[in-house]
């Protein structure tokens, strides 16, 4: 009963590695959005919020058919990746990866902004009366101070994209091997109630341990902050 | 001493409205006045953290900042050492990473303070390795006057910086800070509202007073015209 098909390990492979991947597409934009949101004093802050949040709560097929029109071999991104990179996203596991990236991106915009919002502000205005430049005083001082929170981040967005199913299908399809993950696995496996028990035990899992994971993170962070 | 010459105004969102000149170039300079009064502010325009909507701003021969032509000298550009009112070590360094900070960002600078030197008149030899959550406060105060120092700094502002301790300790790291004064001639702008403190470091004073210059002149006469707040 608990021996996984090599269908399945197929699908649990290829669901890290559209997790790590979305990781990566959507770190270095999180980090950036994340403190522009913490230390941003400005009206049109409302606008960049919604923006950013909004993958929360269009509903997930949407947001994948919006990918599927920027990332199509026609459309305006998905054009200049083939073109310039040729890279191929709608129908390939990167597309899995950037649905996931897209979809998971609010949440791990949220953990990292809580993050730099604990650093103090002044403490960059230290570094910069010692002689460091503003990105020099983020790079050594407020980065390594939210670091915990970085990695919570980081691990809820990973969390979130091996859930993903609703923008994931919608832009990579669902091909044994290519582009199914463990959400569109069960999806089709439907029926057999082995496999989609198995499946769902292995999510329940995982969700849970990053979790739980991510918690301790955050907490980590926050005792350390008033030491 | 470089004449530090200081004229600036700017109107806070909370109504505040800050229009101060002063002009200075004793060693030690009081910035005294009650809490609110915007002493910090100036300090913070000095440094170059807060830009005025108005202001010049110059040190000796530099131009800091010059609203009339745009120029507004980058704050790690201005060679200032500050010490915050609670010292803002950088909590995640080590108290030798904590002095070597600035440091590092400055080398080459004419102004040549040795951090064997420094660490000697601060006494800071036996906090090398530790962290700032396993220091007191007077250890943490010394070491980011330490730190501001090795940065190599023309202009040395200290913001309070005894406020957060208690009596025993202030009279304690008075002393170092007599110190640091005797041994590098640094010009220093001391924000305080204690007249204890300004009549035992300060060689003049400017009171400052809902944000503008009331009084200025040497520490003894200006402290005996006005009446410390405290």
């Amino acid at each position: 009963m608990w021996s996984l098909s090599s269908e399945e390990w197929l699908a649990l492979r290829l669901s890290f590695q559209v997790g790590l991947g979305a990781v990566l597409v959507s770190l270095p934009a999180a980090v950036l959005v994340a403190y522009v949101l913490a230390r941003w004093q400005s009206r049109s802050k409302w606008l960049l919020e919604v923006l950013v949040n909004l993958p929360l709560v269009l509903p997930p097929v949407v947001t994948g058919y919006l990918l599927l029109v920027c990332f199509a071999p026609s459309g305006p991104l998905g054009h200049a990746l083939e073109t310039w990179l040729g890279l191929r996203i709608v129908l390939t596991w990167w597309g899995a990866a950037v649905a996931a990236a897209v979809v998971s991106f609010p949440l791990m915009v949220r953990a990292i902004r809580l993050a730099f919002q604990a650093v103090d502000p002044r403490l960059e205005m230290a570094a910069r009366s010692l002689g460091a430049g503003r990105l020099d005083a983020f790079w050594t001082v407020t980065l390594p101070l939210a670091r915990r929170g970085v990695l919570a981040g980081c691990v809820l967005a990973f969390a979130r994209s091996l859930g993903e199913f609703g923008a994931t299908i919608m832009v990579a399809g669902n091909i044994v091997g290519e582009t199914q993950t463990i959400p569109l696995a069960i999806f089709s496996n439907w029926g057999a109630l082995g496999e989609v028990w198995r499946l769902a035990t292995i999510s329940v899992a995982l969700a849970a341990a990053a979790l739980l994971a991510s918690e301790w993170l955050e907490r980590r962070q926050t005792s350390r902050e008033s030491a | 001493m470089n004449r530090l010459s200081f004229h600036c105004r700017h109107r806070f969102p909370g109504g505040f409205a800050l229009e101060a000149a002063l002009e200075t170039s004793a060693q030690v300079t009081a910035l005294f006045g009650p809490s609110g009064s915007g002493k910090t502010s100036v300090l913070y325009m000095i440094a170059g953290l807060l830009r005025p909507q108005w202001g010049v701003i110059r040190l000796g021969e530099q131009v800091w900042l010059d609203s009339n032509k745009d120029f507004h000298l980058k704050a790690e550009q201005r060679h200032v050492g500050f010490v915050f009112q609670d010292h803002l070590l950088f909590p995640h360094l080590s108290v030798q990473r904590n002095l070597m900070y600035g440091r590092r960002r400055r080398h080459g600078r004419s102004v040549a303070i040795e951090p064997s030197r420094v660490i000697e008149v601060l006494e800071l030899g036996d906090l090398l390795a530790r962290y700032p959550r396993n220091l007191s406060g007077g250890e943490k105060q010394r070491v980011a006057l330490g730190r501001s120092l090795l940065s190599g700094p023309e202009l040395l502002l200290m913001d309070e910086p005894l406020a957060a301790l208690d009596q025993g300790l202030k009279d304690r790291i008075i002393t170092y800070l007599e110190r640091v004064v005797a041994e590098w001639h640094l010009p220093t702008i001391y924000v305080s509202h204690s007249a204890a403190e300004v009549r035992r470091l300060a060689d003049r004073v400017i009171v400052l007073d809902q944000g503008h210059v009331t009084q200025s002149g040497p520490t003894d006469e200006a402290l005996l015209e006005n009446h410390s707040p405290r």
